[in-house]
């Protein structure tokens, strides 16, 4: 059988509890080689808490989530060594923060924050990792001569394009995203859609992306799911979603939007 | 008895007769006196005149005698009176280059101009409790040889020798036209310059700043010191009248000076250079002023272009939490009656109770 | 036991805690670089004055033994002496300063210039074990870092030293790693004696008593330093030789002669140095 012949991401009836609330329930999805998937919701609605529980960061209380390793076919990251789990989320995985302090060591140059996962999977040639790096920042804009500048003196986004490269240097599978354009002004997260769009069809990523913004997965998803009180309420592709919205509470989120 | 309702006078007049009870101890074992604890006590001394602010020998083992032996007691009474003496003058700053050594070491050259001069110091005593110090003994003739006075060299410091070379940060002299901050006149404000954050850490709780530097070293905004010098010994304090052409020399204090020489910053376009943290104490401090230079340098990580990131590199949680009789104060202070705040809850938590209970109840009849 | 202290055991620490020493020491040897924790005692030096080396000494030095103690490469530093002298007194054993006569050489930021043989034992005091402590602070990470050999980390610190300085500016402490496993701290000996530990025919044996921890490299073990191709590890130099011995091979230490920055330079190691100035006697005598 072969790998291609199946998804990336199997996701079935994940369920995750904070005490008696439901913060996550029944949730199912596959998601596909190349294909981008949106999550949608309003905060507490669910979303942050799925994307933790995918990106093998927060435990489920129930549910699988089922990931296609290069070599062992579908196993359940859940149940994985930890090992496994750490080697995958620096190779295979990539996640990107809402607020890039988070993603990025600021305490080291920008040349080193995107050498870290080359150097993590055994690149031993400071030349080869330096031009890696070089390359990197020009995929994503960040003139090259701050190589050797420390993140802090980054703007919020050159900080994000700059953990967008960091995550994407070891060429992942999947990129998990949390809010990449939160906290950044309007234009410059128009430039820093048109770049992970581009970056995302290059590359052919499987991403998810979770978000509050509508304008966010109308450009970047393929597929949107649409969470409320934990639960999925509404999927599909994402035009079909946001342009003939069938539940209650997408075609208010749409409209709220509209009236915006 | 804890002091009930009424009666506390009563009760707190008691409680200091008590006092002065426990401190005499057995009335047949003779009475300290305090040329013994200057003598004999002389670190617990100068601790006590290094962080109560005050250089006077005879006062801190006075303190010393009555808090007991308590030294944060002792540096409370001291600096209660020490605030009540009038100011008559600003000293120039001590020359410590011109300091009349008794301990000089350095950890970064096996010898330097002047030599290493190991002093009185407990480094490498084996900590073998000395049982023939239980008893007093007669004292020993001073052996001829050993107080043969050494010839006088001159000792440049370490740091002036490294930074002939360039190879240490200078010592930024500032504005000496400005008027200094002097913490024992005016309130702390951030960002504290320089001279108030060594004023505090001078004051500072050595047991807070030793810790605070350890986690430096451990790793908790490392910034990889080396001892580049301590010296220990007497300079004089001089005062420049108005009158006067020059300055007059009012006594002699035993200082404790600590250079340490820590990581060098650079970059492509400046040559590499050493950074320095400062510690200075009255008397024979090294504890203390090993740890205040780590700690200065730590807080000197702004400036120095480092992220702030640890405990020890956080100016206002260092200065605000380094002075004993604060920290003292405060923790002591929840033995005072609360009576009344505590009243209130708990009227608001029985309420509250009552209230859930009720709504048991209630849910359980429907 | 003769030229004991009265009142403690042979060798000051008591025989069930030099058993438990020994077992630790084991597997320290068993898994090279790796960091087996032990129960610290007090010793009669403050920390940081090489309880670890001297907790690891006690435990395997007996009657029979020589022992050396180097303080900066020097038989004469204080510590040395003071070290040394504590053996004396409470192990009784003999004590040298020749590197080839002690069967436990301790030491302090050195290794000796002399090749070591088998059967000696070379005890370092170490005062921060965690390679990995400057880049986490916290122990949880760094021992799930080891266990799963996520090393990464130790190079970005390398690339930013040569990002800023053209060069990797670790001076001394430099890491290594160890059989090809553990990554680990040499203890700051300066990285000039790195090369030292790689395939040494002796025991190499760290005592970190403050932090707990014990560490080894076993004889003819393989210790590479850090570094990347194309920025190979090197060792210092200097332009200068020994003003004492003439040696051109060794560590030196600079030495301030005067206020108006006069330097001189000699051996760090004092025993090393002592032999060649006699020899340099010898032969200008014949």
């Amino acid at each position: 059988m072969n790998a291609t012949d199946r998804p990336l991401l199997r996701v079935e009836r994940l369920t995750k509890r904070y005490g008696e609330r439901f913060a996550c329930q029944d949730v199912s999805f596959d998601l596909w080689p190349g294909e981008v998937m949106g999550v949608v919701g309003e905060s507490g609605s669910g979303k942050t808490t799925l994307l933790n529980c995918l990106s093998a960061r927060l435990g489920p209380d129930g549910g699988r989530v089922l990931y296609n390793t290069r070599h062992q076919g579908m196993r359940d990251i859940y149940e994985t060594s930890e090992a496994e789990r750490r080697l995958l989320m620096r190779t295979d995985w990539g996640l990107v923060h809402q607020n890039p302090r988070d993603g990025l060591r600021l305490a080291v140059s920008a040349g080193a924050n995107i050498g870290e996962r080359l150097m993590a999977v055994g690149a031993r040639h400071y030349g080869e990792i330096r031009q890696a790096a070089t390359d990197w920042l020009g995929r994503v804009e960040i003139d090259e001569a701050r190589i050797d500048d420390l993140p802090r003196a980054f703007s919020g986004g050159m900080q994000q394009r700059l953990q967008i490269a960091r995550n994407l240097v070891t060429r992942p599978r999947i990129v998990f995203m949390d809010e990449p354009t939160g906290g950044l002004d309007v234009s410059v997260q128009a430039r820093l859609l048109d770049l992970l769009r581009e970056l995302v069809a290059s590359l052919g990523l499987s991403v998810v992306v979770v978000t509050h913004d509508l304008a966010v997965v109308r450009l970047l998803a393929h597929r949107l799911m649409v969470m409320r009180q934990g639960r999925v309420v509404e999927s599909g592709l994402t035009d079909q979603v946001l342009d003939d919205p069938q539940h209650a509470y997408t075609q208010l989120l749409v409209s709220s939007v509209l009236q915006a | 008895m804890y002091v009930s309702v009424k009666g506390g006078e009563r009760a707190i007049a008691a409680a200091h007769k008590l006092l002065a009870e426990e401190r005499r101890g057995d009335p047949e074992v003779p009475e300290l006196t305090l040329p013994q604890i200057e003598q004999q006590l002389s670190l617990a001394v100068t601790r006590v005149m290094s962080e109560g602010a005050l250089y006077d020998p005879e006062l801190a083992a006075l303190a010393i005698k009555q808090a007991r032996g308590d030294l944060v007691e002792a540096i409370f009474l001291l600096r209660a009176y020490r605030t009540t003496l009038p100011r008559f003058a600003t000293s120039l700053p001590i020359d410590t280059g011109r300091m009349d050594v008794r301990r000089r070491v350095s950890a970064t050259f096996k010898d330097i101009p002047g030599g290493q001069v190991l002093g009185p110091t407990f480094d490498y005593t084996h900590r073998l409790l000395d049982f023939d110090l239980a008893e007093p003994k007669p004292v020993a003739a001073p052996d001829a040889e050993e107080s043969e006075p050494q010839a006088a060299q001159p000792m440049p410091s370490v740091a002036a020798i490294l930074g002939q070379e360039g190879l240490l940060e200078p010592e930024e002299p500032g504005d000496e036209s400005a008027p200094l901050t002097d913490l024992t006149r005016e309130p702390l404000s951030f960002p504290a310059g320089r001279e108030a954050r060594l004023q505090a850490l001078a004051r500072g709780d050595e047991g807070f700043l030793l810790s605070l530097g350890y986690s430096t070293q451990r790793g908790y905004g490392r910034n990889h010191p080396f001892a580049g010098e301590i010296r220990m010994g007497d300079v004089t304090v001089e005062i420049q009248p108005e009158e006067l052409p020059f300055p007059i020399g009012i006594g002699e204090i035993e200082v404790t000076e600590c250079q340490m020489v820590n990581s060098f910053k650079g970059s492509k376009t400046k040559p590499p250079q050493f950074t320095r943290g400062y510690g200075l104490t009255f008397g024979h401090g090294e504890r203390k002023a090993m740890s205040m230079a780590l700690v200065d340098r730590a807080l000197r990580c702004r400036e120095l272009g480092e992220e702030p990131s640890s405990p020890a590199q956080d100016e206002e949680f260092v200065l605000y939490h380094c002075d004993s009789l604060e920290a003292s104060g405060f923790v002591q202070h929840l033995k005072l009656p609360h009576y009344v705040d505590f009243q209130s809850e708990l009227v608001m938590v029985r309420e509250m109770r009552e209230r859930a209970a009720a709504a048991r109840k209630a849910e359980a009849a429907e | 036991m003769s030229g004991t202290e009265t009142g403690y055991n042979y060798a000051y620490l008591d025989e069930q805690t030099k058993r438990m020493l020994r077992r630790v020491i084991l597997k320290a040897v068993a898994i090279p670089g790796y960091q087996v924790p032990f129960g610290n005692r007090e010793m009669p030096m403050p920390h940081g004055w090489g309880t670890g080396g001297i907790q690891v000494t006690a435990s395997i030095i007996g009657p029979d033994d020589v022992l050396k103690v180097i303080d900066q490469g020097a038989d004469d530093t204080t510590n040395a002496v003071s070290i040394r002298s504590f053996f004396a007194k409470t192990a009784g054993v003999a004590t040298t300063t020749r590197t080839e006569e002690a069967t436990i050489v301790q030491t302090r930021h050195r290794i000796p210039e002399k090749p070591l043989k088998e059967g000696q034992i070379l005890v370092y005091q170490v005062p921060i074990p965690e390679p990995l402590r400057w880049l986490e602070p916290r122990e949880t990470e760094t021992r799930k870092m080891h266990a799963l050999s996520e090393y990464g980390i130790m190079h970005v610190r390398l690339y930013e030293d040569i990002a800023t300085h053209g060069r990797i500016a670790t001076s001394y402490d430099y890491p290594v790693q160890v059989n090809e496993r553990y990554i680990m701290r040499p203890s700051p000996i300066p990285k000039f004696d790195n090369p030292k530990m790689d395939m040494n025919p002796a025991l190499q044996l760290f005592g970190a008593g403050r932090e707990k921890r014990i560490y080894a490299v076993p004889p003819y073990t393989k210790v590479k330093s850090l570094d990347f191709d194309d920025h190979p590890f090197e060792v210092q130099r200097w332009d200068e030789s020994c003003a004492l011995c003439g040696a051109t091979d060794s560590f030196l230490d600079e030495i301030v002669t005067s206020d108006r920055g006069d330097r001189m330079f000699v051996c760090s190691d004092s025993d090393y140095c002592g032999d060649r100035q006699a020899a340099r006697r010898k032969e200008a005598a014949e």
